[in-house]
């Protein structure tokens, strides 16, 4: 097992006085691909939300417990969340590129840094496209708008525009859910690829996704986390019957 | 009584109703065109008026209109917008400050016209404007009197509701997701302003400018008494001169002239240029959302 990146000590999560998260605490290992699941209101995408702080931007939530990021508690007063959200970079369930060129939707982030010599643009914006494995296919139209190309096209416009700040970890909230089985493919082929390089966290609802594309397994259930193991375990010997139900679909 | 005679009483006064207004709107296009459309020239539209405005054109008054509604929008539509930039980002639905300006808002789009005119001059002429007056030029009488630049403010704070409504629902348009996507890159909430609300909210912008615009071309009395002049032999040279406008010349065209008979064709005219300048601001507002719109998908 690699290093420890991300370290989830005694979370929960308060959407007004509703208790959306208990007392979460899991390790998360650098440069492998840890998969959350559970069904629907499961809480696993809220608390994928808790990693970049994107919680943040909902009124009446509070947070406690601690997330540590490389032993740095980013709930920590003089956390920059803007600093933290270029480290931990999000990609969406639906695919939101802006309404703007490939090209200056890969550069948004490099250029909101203060990048703004071409040369240095033009080579981020070609590294990340070819890390999301999408430079043959929009090579000949980066100056075509992003909203153009189709939907599996545009989840990996999303994911080379994150590539782009260089960011350390990567959440990935259900990516593949609205995409056809070819894109959910390339998707799953790419997360194999940037891991090697990128710390991933991906939320799915889809079990076989899971299994095929992560290393670690995280059952989440009403709020809690139910089991968390390395992939093959949890789908071969889980040690709590809940997991055992969930995974046979029992329920959920 | 029957239902189904009922049901047809309903359609009737309804399909009247509809018929009215169409009758309305046809007849006051009609009387306008065919009265004004034969005194409608290039003289009519170039030259200034003469005898007395009996006769001549009404190039001031085109020319005033035209700078007063400049003046107007480069006023109104960046405080519009930060304030519906405001409204729709930073304040607090439920927030005490929000719900003030909410409401201060709506009060402005209901006040009358005319108390504009007199706010414009109570505010900007009595206080403003003879304050710069004692502190610039020594008390000598230059912004402390009716002018451009008043009326064109005055006129400005009767069109910012329309241009913050149109902007803040614009800005309201844009998805959170978009949103999300830019602050997940790192940007901050101004960036993401700046980089993708504004640029997405152009359409609104548009509409909500022109909008104003094409309101503020047509009122008459908030300049009443802030800057429109009867008549001028001079095309107005500085923001603290008086000037003509379109609407005013109607009105004294048609009250205050020594012989209204004699300017009627003029008046006819008149209301022709006023009509056709605020239609094709309409219909240049429908467009441009019409095309950004269409873009966007």
């Amino acid at each position: 097992m690699n290093d420890i990146k991300v370290k989830v000590k005694d979370l929960s999560l308060r959407y007004g006085t509703n208790l959306a998260l208990k007392n979460i605490s899991m390790d998360i290992p650098e440069k492998m691909v840890t998969a959350f699941i559970g069904p629907s209101g499961c809480g696993k995408s809220t608390f994928l939300r808790t990693l970049n702080r994107m919680n943040d931007l909902i009124d009446n939530v509070t947070i406690e417990g601690e997330v540590l990021i490389d032993n740095i508690n980013i709930y920590d007063k003089n956390i920059d969340v803007v600093n933290l959200r270029k480290k931990v970079g999000m990609i969406f369930q639906k695919s939101n590129p802006f309404a703007k060129s490939v090209y200056d939707n890969i550069a948004f982030g490099p250029r909101i840094n203060g990048i703004s010599q071409k040369s240095i643009l033009d080579e981020i914006v070609e590294h990340s496209l070819k890390q999301a494995a999408i430079w043959d296919e929009v090579k000949d139209r980066l100056f075509n708008s992003a909203l153009s190309l189709s939907g599996g096209q545009q989840q990996r416009i999303c994911i080379a525009r994150s590539l782009a700040v260089n960011p350390e970890i990567i959440l990935m909230d259900e990516p593949a859910s609205a995409l056809d089985p070819i894109s959910t493919a390339k998707i799953e082929e790419l997360i194999h690829e940037l891991k090697k390089q990128y710390t991933i966290i991906i939320v799915t609802h889809n079990m076989q996704q899971a299994a095929r594309t992560s290393d670690l397994t995280a059952l989440f259930y009403m709020g809690d986390l139910v089991e968390m193991n390395r992939t093959e375990v949890i789908f071969s010997n889980p040690a709590k019957k809940q997991t055992e139900d969930y995974i046979s679909g029992r329920f959920g | 009584m029957d239902r189904n005679v009922k049901d047809t009483i309903v359609e009737g006064i309804t399909g009247v109703s509809v018929l009215l207004i169409i009758f309305i709107i046809v007849s006051i296009l009609a009387v306008t065109i065919v009265g004004g459309w034969p005194n409608l020239n290039w003289t009519f539209l170039s030259e200034f008026p003469k005898d007395g405005m009996t006769k001549g054109g009404i190039f001031p008054a085109i020319v005033g209109t035209a700078v007063m509604t400049i003046i107007m929008a480069v006023a109104a539509v960046p405080f519009g917008v930060i304030t519906a930039i405001y409204l729709a980002e930073y304040a607090s639905e439920k927030s005490v400050i929000a719900k003030t300006i909410r409401f201060a808002v709506k009060t402005l789009a209901v006040v009358p016209s005319i108390i504009f005119g007199l706010f414009g001059l109570g505010f900007f002429i009595g206080f403003i404007g003879k304050n710069m007056d004692a502190l610039l030029n020594g008390g000598e009488l230059k912004w402390g009197q009716p002018n451009m630049l008043w009326a064109s403010f005055t006129m400005a704070l009767l069109t910012l509701p329309v241009v913050i409504v149109s902007v803040e629902e614009a800005i309201r348009t844009i998805p959170r997701e978009m949103r999300e996507a830019s602050l997940a890159l790192g940007a901050t909430k101004w960036q993401t302003i700046k980089s993708v609300v504004l640029p997405g909210s152009v359409s609104g912008i548009l509409t909500g400018t022109i909008l104003a615009v094409s309101r503020g071309a047509g009122e008459v009395a908030p300049i009443l008494f802030t800057g429109a002049a009867y008549f001028l032999s001079d095309l107005p040279k500085s923001l603290s001169d008086q000037f003509m406008s379109l609407g005013y010349h109607i009105y004294i065209m048609s009250t205050q002239s020594s012989n209204v008979d004699a300017t009627l064709p003029i008046q006819f005219a008149t209301t022709l240029v006023l009509l056709l300048l605020t239609f094709s601001l309409n219909a240049v507002a429908v467009t441009l959302r019409f095309k950004i719109r269409k873009r966007a998908k």
